[in-house]
């Protein structure tokens, strides 16, 4: 088991490193000048000698590589150009609200995609399996912008159902202010008994965390539903059947367990894939995350804040990875020699 | 568990039916070709010119001279639908080609040579896969001009790692083959066996891949479009439509819906005729 945390942990570290340089590249491919866009068009020459000096423009290629490395491990991860603020202290903004929609619409998935699954597996080839098929495929078809505003359109706008934009209601800011602890603002309202701006946080996710959700709720449901068919056809079944369980018992009491290991590990790809996801999700609602960030960012040049996007979701994705890898190396010893 | 009970004659002819799923993915693959069909022929199927602004007739609802109505400057809305088809299909077959070809060359080079050479390749393969498609798209297309061709680049440079991986897997297994072996032996060089040998047993799962992903490259470059990163005025795209008249949501519900239905439509199409491949090469892994 050591042996297999120490070979994933290095594969990890080998990728992120590549992560790294790779977004580096990108970032030295942007058109345009960062000193220009941070001293601004009306810079003197010597301001914008101090500003190539500051972000050490004039280095050669592998120095400021170097350089933006020994900045990332010190924990600076560059001036946005736009807010002027710290890329982090943005992203230490951003992150926990991609991460409240992002989780809540997980949530949703499993909740709706496990036992659509189990349903499709029992009544497999029958009605409720058709049914379960082409619902999941329409979801992992649906265009997410086009979704996010049919749902807004239709129950927001129209029916009037649910808030149109936003994470809460802004005038609760002077009337209930939240307390911040973790930046997710459910958490925080939930920690500090915050009720108004809770319940106002919850009505506004409802509708951007459906049109997160459909995504993954299609995947879950067609892995739980294969999983489930193959784990049915073991010999452990065969015995359980010969024992009288019946078929939903035999689903849900011993086949579910041993499928579950699949889905988890598809769970933490179909994470980063919802967070980027969520961009387009964010853009429609107008949700303080990641998503508003990397738009307002990109529309601005702002190669740090893009750059600095680009490398935290990238590591969420390997960091989810890992996470699934060592739990399924914990939970089942077949997967530590793969 | 049914089967046993039922009479002998009953069975030859329920046999002949084909179940559920093979008839689903039979419906996938006709809408398909509806969908490659009128992308193809949208000159002679679309009843107005594709770049035609008629500025007294916008905003029209649908009705029997616009059957999806007309968009915000007055172009008929069905047939920017039609011509939208031609570019959002070009760019998938155009991605497809690019990163399969790429990918297929990296992973059967990795997958039959092994060792240093598959680890140094599998590791690039992994940084690339770790950036998610739709945010190496993004940044690449704020770096080149957008246009149809970013599209196709952004979107080829996060495809191709998957096709390495199949490739490879697929290689690796192959490269033991006794055939193989027999043919190493013969002196045959290492390029010609994995053009001869590698290479075309390979392939299968690819190909079922390339229908499976048709329907993600839709939605990804409709997706960069949308934000204004894909294709231009005055090209015809789906997302970029929407992106245009996502304002007129609730006033001009059609200038949206349709253009988001051809994608979802031609999305689905893909996706179902991809599952039913799948399942057809192989039925245990009913689902990835």
């Amino acid at each position: 088991m050591l042996r297999y945390l120490a070979r994933r942990l290095g594969q990890a570290l080998l990728v992120v490193a590549g992560v790294v340089v790779l977004t580096f590249a990108v970032m030295r491919l942007v058109p345009g000048d960062p000193a220009v866009a941070f001293a601004g068009p009306k810079a003197t020459p010597e301001q914008l000698a101090a500003a190539r000096a500051r972000f050490g423009l004039d280095d050669p290629l592998p120095a400021q590589l170097l350089t933006y490395v020994r900045d990332l491990l010190a924990g600076d991860w560059g001036v946005s150009l736009r807010t002027r603020q710290p890329v982090r202290d943005d992203l230490y903004l951003a992150f926990p609200a991609s991460l409240e929609l992002v989780g809540t619409a997980l949530l949703i998935a499993v909740v709706l995609g496990i036992p659509l699954g189990v349903l499709a597996a029992r009544y497999k080839t029958k009605f409720p399996d058709f049914g379960v098929r082409v619902g999941s495929m329409l979801a992992v078809s649906v265009p997410v912008f086009w979704l996010a505003l049919a749902l807004q359109t239709i129950f927001a706008s129209n029916l009037g159902w649910f808030p149109i934009a936003g994470e809460y209601d802004s005038a609760l800011d002077t009337t209930s202010p939240l307390t911040l602890w973790t930046n997710i603002t459910v958490v925080d309202a939930l920690i500090t008994g915050n009720w108004p701006i809770l319940t106002s946080t919850l009505d506004h996710l409802v509708l951007p965390a459906l049109v997160v959700a459909a995504y993954p709720t299609g995947v879950i449901a067609q892995m739980t539903r294969a999983a489930l068919i193959e784990e049915s056809g073991q010999d452990h079944a065969r015995l359980e059947r010969a024992l009288g369980f019946g078929e939903t018992s035999i689903l849900t009491r011993f086949a579910l367990r041993p499928a579950l290991g699949p889905v988890l590990s598809l769970i933490a790809l179909v994470f980063a894939y919802a967070i980027v996801n969520g961009f387009l999700v964010e853009a429609v609602f107008n949700w303080p995350g990641l998503g508003r960030y990397a738009a307002e960012s990109i529309r601005s040049l702002d190669t740090p804040a893009i750059a600095g996007v680009t490398l935290l979701v990238a590591l969420v994705y390997v960091l989810a990875n890992l996470v699934v890898d060592i739990l399924q190396g914990f939970v089942d010893p077949r997967a530590r020699t793969r | 568990m049914t089967t046993e009970t039922r009479t002998p004659e009953t069975q030859p002819l329920r046999r002949t039916l084909p179940r559920i799923p093979d008839r689903f993915a039979a419906f996938g693959a006709v809408l398909i070709v509806v969908v490659v069909l009128a992308a193809v022929l949208a000159p002679w199927l679309a009843p107005y010119p594709v770049d035609d602004p008629r500025p007294l007739e916008r905003l029209l609802p649908p009705s029997g001279a616009h059957w999806f109505g007309t968009d915000q400057v007055g172009r008929d809305v069905l047939t920017r639908i039609l011509y939208g088809g031609r570019t959002s299909l070009f760019i998938a077959v155009a991605v497809l080609a690019v990163s399969a070809l790429a990918g297929v060359t990296l992973g059967v080079v990795a997958g039959y040579a092994g060792g240093w050479i598959r680890d140094v390749i599998m590791r690039v393969t992994d940084v690339f896969l770790a950036f998610p498609a739709l945010l190496l798209s993004l940044a690449l297309a704020v770096v080149l001009q957008p246009g149809v061709n970013t599209v196709i680049l952004a979107i080829a440079v996060t495809w191709w790692p998957w096709y390495t991986r199949l490739a490879a897997s697929m290689a690796a297994s192959i490269a033991t083959r006794p055939y193989v072996d027999a043919a190493r032996c013969l002196g045959v060089p290492a390029p010609l066996i994995i053009l001869r040998h590698v290479l075309p047993n390979s392939l299968t799962p690819v190909l079922v891949q390339l229908s499976l992903d048709a329907g993600g490259v839709i939605l990804t470059s409709a997706a960069l479009s949308y934000l204004g990163l894909g294709a231009q005025e005055p090209t015809a795209e789906w997302g970029l439509m929407v992106q245009q008249g996502q304002t007129l949501f609730t006033t001009n519900w059609w200038v949206v819906t349709f253009p988001g239905l051809a994608i979802l439509v031609t999305a689905f199409a893909f996706n179902v005729l991809g599952e039913g491949l799948r399942n057809a090469l192989d039925p245990r892994r009913a689902v990835k």
